[in-house]
């Protein structure tokens, strides 16, 4: 009773301090200027908050939120166009959606796909919000019950959603897993500095490779070849009846699954550290255990788009509560939230363990602006895209050179350095050959998330449990084992086993025929190797750095017994055994173009970047791509080439962004955008 | 009405650039940007710090440029200074924000390092303190004027960024008290330490002034936590005396003195006090590129005095930074000077200490 003696008077306040017109207005601004720029892969509330910042100071404190909210909220709404129409994983919080989002455009229902993604987005948020509005009171010591190893098991879980994403062979599924894993690796080790696979002589690889530039070569990259070869629209069927309103009564029907799936959002998003990573997976993972019917999965079912855009928004919701309660960023972007909120007004708001005493109705206030935000943004979305949509429709030829733009320029954020598109180029044909001879991609991509993630808590949980141990063997087993831990091992032993049963079922990327044996061996041979190095290379880390050296000998052990045993089973089969599927065989009859011709056109690229940086690049690139590839005239190719120079100056000039300089730029200074 | 104000704006403006730069100590920055470079990432602490700054710095400088924060992370800030030591001064738009972490690894010789802070100009220098707590039942065992050595036995787990980071400070410093402390590395920020000692896996920890203010006082008065020492900071004469944002606090040296085996003299305390003043009084410095004219230096060094006179800057950087000195001019310099010029013997006593405990060598 003493928590709705505290919080309803708050919530009255909260209310009376949203519901201003200057303060909706300002909500909506943010929601538009959200919506914009998280349509673009890559670009994603951080840069967009770092836009608002400089406005911020001074400002009344309501009208700040209502900005800078209505921007940050509407990312995992808008991000979905990318996911779904272009198969492109905008943001860590999409990538589940693509799996059955982008089949769902192929077949002409891109429409239906948005709309219920968006309907998703929309009853997540506000299932985050009123969840909160109750739980942020009881939050905190129960967040302080989620201890390393708690967060540990959690990362397994989301590992464990390999099972039943591996494809038709599910060993294949674990090499890619662990090499996804391995991948993530890459770089300094966060425990003793040990350097893996990786040299100071490449400050590159130092820090490791970034989510955007694996999400987009291993997702978007091969997409977008497959599509160029086959020189058609996306949608490769007249569009269905229905559009939006179809999607929306798919939501409908799904509600239930929706709102498990939003629940899973906000408890997962709540635990910081996280939340962001693993919450798509596991309400992907959730969706398809629980449905009857799970042919469709993988290749077009409404429920793979709303099990995740469900959860992702709400996400949104529970990953304030380490935001708001302990001052700890849940993510990037919440970063520069706190510090943008102490520029507000006078600075009296600071966000942290005094947020819940001293400012509960501004507390109130930043979640229901979120659920608002999520209101008018979906009202939005819904809105455009029965027109935007339409984009599948358009001859791939002439989208490509756009999307290889827009790709490369959001690549080049990650570090703003030219490896960033050497990086991507490599990663992408991983990627393409991965999607060829049917390796699950969505395993790999898992394995690369969750990789530093499950290396931090097993040496921390490992460390942090051998003093406990030292002090007493009961109290060691009390931190290693609480309930919490054995309720999800639990979990993850029942998702494993259901898993593994039913991974034959569910196809993520469709059935692929077999061809000969050689191509498909060169490349688990090719991957062997690579398995085989950084076996070695960490093996070689001096005893001093063994935390560094664990995880990835473990993981690589893991990956070369399950290389060893897939070889065996290679060379035994017949030519027809799925292990030895190739797209290549497949697809032979609609491919118009070959794969390496296609494959130079990105390369020269990114050859001309390196050389005269990339603005020149890009306008011989499109210009060319244009003329000889589509086969248009060389008017229709200058106003083409003239349109998307302008459009991506526009862009990087709103957000203060340089372009990749090339070898000529070190000789001649030249103005922006060119340098 | 508006085009004749806006008019009669930009003529006054012009004429007190003019006049600036007629005494010929001033640069005009109007209609350019200034880009302020920060070699972390977004979410840390000196982003907090420029973005702090980034707004009243534009209100300050003649011609009131658009002041624009960007980062440029990597290999723990060696990639971005690396980079800001590639560039020559052009005209002024181009300003480097540096950090403790950026001095350690210039300090320890780390091999990535090819900037030199002899080269540049600084223009700001903003201080910063440290605190350490412990829970409660560890605080209640501390002896007379928190004497630590009854806390000899226990087994302390401490989250750490790393021993070549600022935690260096605090994991010699719980050496010098004689702390059997195991460091847990791999934590993304000290908020995360935090976290992990309201957890309770932690069980010593500390933050920075802020941090400390923000973070941990309201577990001090929910009684889980109990402060036990500042790091202190320096007098006129460079000794060690209490911390003005904590002056009831006592101060590591006092704490050292009340321990019985823990020197506040020797090469141990020479290290750790030479290491303590490269990395909080002057812990996050601007500067301009090598080769800055001295107008161009007179400018930006007047632009950041000028925020400090406004009546506002006590009340506004207070929950931001603390109360510590913001130096510029002369003070910067001096204070530059002792943040990065740490006598041989501690650097090689430090350098020793990391690879005999941590394992940790800097070839």
């Amino acid at each position: 009773m003493e928590v709705f003696a505290t919080a309803l008077p708050a919530l009255n306040d909260a209310f009376a301090m949203i519901l201003q017109p200057h303060v909706i207005g300002f909500l909506v601004l943010g929601v538009v200027m959200g919506l914009c720029i998280g349509v673009f892969p890559g670009l994603g509330g951080i840069a967009g908050l770092s836009l608002l910042l400089p406005f911020m100071f001074g400002m009344e404190p309501v009208a700040g939120l209502a900005l800078m909210i209505g921007m940050v909220a509407v990312v995992p709404t808008s991000d979905t166009f990318a996911s779904v129409l272009m198969g492109i994983p905008g943001s860590s919080a999409s990538q589940a959606t693509v799996l059955d989002g982008f089949p769902m455009a192929k077949k002409g229902m891109a429409a239906r796909a948005l709309s219920a993604a968006f309907a998703s987005s929309l009853f997540g948020g506000l299932v985050g919000a009123a969840f909160l509005t109750v739980f942020i009171l009881a939050a905190r010591p129960i967040v302080l019950l989620f201890q390393t190893p708690e967060l540990l098991m959690i990362t397994i879980f989301g590992l464990s959603m390999v099972g039943i994403l591996a494809g038709r062979v599910a060993l294949k599924g674990l090499v890619a897993a662990c090499l996804g894993i391995l991948v993530g690796t890459i770089g300094e080790g966060a425990s003793s500095g040990a350097l893996r696979m990786s040299t100071y002589d490449m400050p590159y690889l130092v820090d490791g490779l970034k989510l955007v530039i694996v999400g987009l070569g291993i997702f978007a990259i091969p997409e977008i070849v497959a599509l160029m070869r086959r020189d058609k629209a996306i949608s490769d069927r007249a569009p269905l009846g229905g559009g939006w309103a179809a999607g929306v009564k798919d939501w409908w029907t799904n509600k239930w699954l929706s709102m498990r799936c939003s629940l899973i959002g906000v408890v997962v998003g709540v635990i910081p550290g996280l939340g962001g990573s693993v919450v798509d997976w596991i309400a992907y993972g959730h969706t398809v255990q629980t449905a009857r019917d799970k042919s469709q999965f993988g290749s077009g079912d409404v429920r793979g788009v709303i099990g995740p855009e469900s959860s992702n928004n709400a996400k949104e919701g529970g990953g304030l509560v380490p935001t708001l309660l302990f001052g700890i960023p849940g993510s990037g972007s919440m970063a520069i939230f706190i510090s943008a909120v102490a520029l507000l007004g006078t600075g009296s708001i600071e966000v942290g363990p005094s947020m819940l005493k001293n400012n509960l109705d501004f507390t109130y206030a930043i979640v229901w602006l979120l659920a608002l935000a999520n209101v008018v943004g979906t009202l939005i979305c819904i809105a455009a895209s029965g027109g935007i949509a339409k984009l599948t429709e358009i001859r791939f030829a002439l989208l490509a050179p756009f999307l290889f733009m827009i790709i490369a320029f959001a690549a080049f954020q990650s570090r703003q350095e030219i490896w960033d598109l050497v990086a991507l180029f490599g990663i992408g044909l991983l990627g393409i050959l991965m999607r060829r001879f049917d390796w699950s991609r969505p395993a790999f991509l898992i394995g690369f998330v969750l990789s530093a993630p499950a290396e931090r808590y097993t040496n921390q949980a490992y460390q942090i449990g051998a003093s406990r141990f030292r002090r007493g063997f009961e109290e060691g087993l009390e931190y290693v084992f609480s309930p919490i831990v054995i309720i999800l091992v639990i979990i993850t032993l029942l998702s494993v086993v259901i898993g593994l049963r039913q991974a034959k079922n569910i196809q993520a990327e469709g059935a692929v025929a077999a061809g000969s044996k050689r191509a498909p061996m060169v490349f688990l041979l090719a991957i062997t190797a690579y398995i085989g190095l950084a076996y070695w290379n960490s093996a070689v880390i001096p005893d001093f750095a063994r935390m560094d050296r664990v995880f990835p000998i473990f993981v690589a052990t893991v990956a070369l017994v399950g290389c060893a045993l897939l070889i065996v089973q290679m060379i035994r089969s017949d030519e027809t055994a799925p292990v030895l599927a190739d797209r290549e065989a497949e697809d032979a009859a609609i491919n118009i173009h070959g794969l390496w011709a296609t494959l130079m056109w990105f390369a020269s690229l990114l050859i001309a970047s390196a050389l005269v940086g990339f603005i020149f690049a890009l306008a011989g690139f499109l210009l060319l791509f244009i003329r000889i590839r589509a086969g248009k005239g060389w008017g229709y190719a200058t106003v083409y080439t003239a349109a998307g120079i302008a459009f991506i100056c526009a862009m990087a000039w709103t957000l203060n962004r340089d372009f990749p300089p090339g070898l000529l730029q070190s000789y001649v200074d030249l103005p922006w955008p060119l340098t | 009405m508006l085009k004749k104000t806006l008019g009669a704006l930009a003529l006054t403006t012009a004429l007190v650039t003019t006049q600036a730069a007629a005494d010929g100590h001033q640069i005009d920055l109007s209609g350019k940007t200034v880009e302020w470079i920060i070699p972390f990432s977004e979410t840390g602490g000196s982003a907090k710090w420029a973005n702090f700054y980034a707004p009243l710095l534009s209100e300050a400088l003649p011609g009131n440029p658009t002041v624009v924060v960007t980062f440029n992370p990597g290999a723990g800030s060696t990639k971005g200074a690396n980079a800001f030591q590639e560039m020559t001064y052009e005209d002024g738009t181009t300003i480097f924000g540096s950090s403790g972490s950026t001095q350690f690894p210039y300090l320890l010789s780390d091999p990535r390092v090819r900037y030199e802070y002899s080269d540049w100009n600084v223009v700001l220098a903003s201080g910063t303190g440290g605190v350490a707590y412990l829970p409660a039942d560890l605080s209640g065992k501390l002896g007379d004027g928190g004497d630590a050595t009854p806390l000899a036995g226990e087994d302390f787990i401490y989250g750490s960024q790393g021993a070549t980071r600022l935690d260096l400070v605090p994991l010699l410093a719980w050496e010098m008290l004689g702390l059997q402390v195991e460091p847990v590395f791999g934590i993304e920020g000290r908020g995360d330490g935090r976290l992990m000692f309201e957890r309770g896996e932690a069980n010593i920890d500390y933050q920075t002034s802020s941090s400390y203010l923000s973070g941990v006082t309201p577990l001090v008065e929910a009684g889980t936590a109990v402060p036990w020492f500042s790091f202190g900071a320096l007098d006129a004469d460079g000794n060690i005396v209490r911390d003005p944002t904590f002056p009831d606090m006592p101060t590591f040296k006092e704490i050292c003195e009340a321990t019985d085996g823990c020197e506040t003299s020797g090469e141990q305390w020479d290290a750790w006090k030479a290491f303590f003043v490269a990395g909080f009084p002057a812990q996050k410095m601007v500067f301009l590129p090598a080769g800055a004219p001295d107008n161009a230096v007179a400018t930006f060094t007047e632009a950041f005095a000028a925020i400090q006179e406004r009546d506002d800057f006590v009340e506004i950087s207070k929950a931001r930074l603390g109360v510590y000195p913001q130096l510029t001019g002369d003070a910067a310099k001096t204070a530059m000077a002792s943040a990065t010029d740490v006598p041989q013997a501690a650097k090689d006593f430090v350098i020793n200490w990391l690879s005999e405990r941590y394992g940790v060598v800097l070839q």
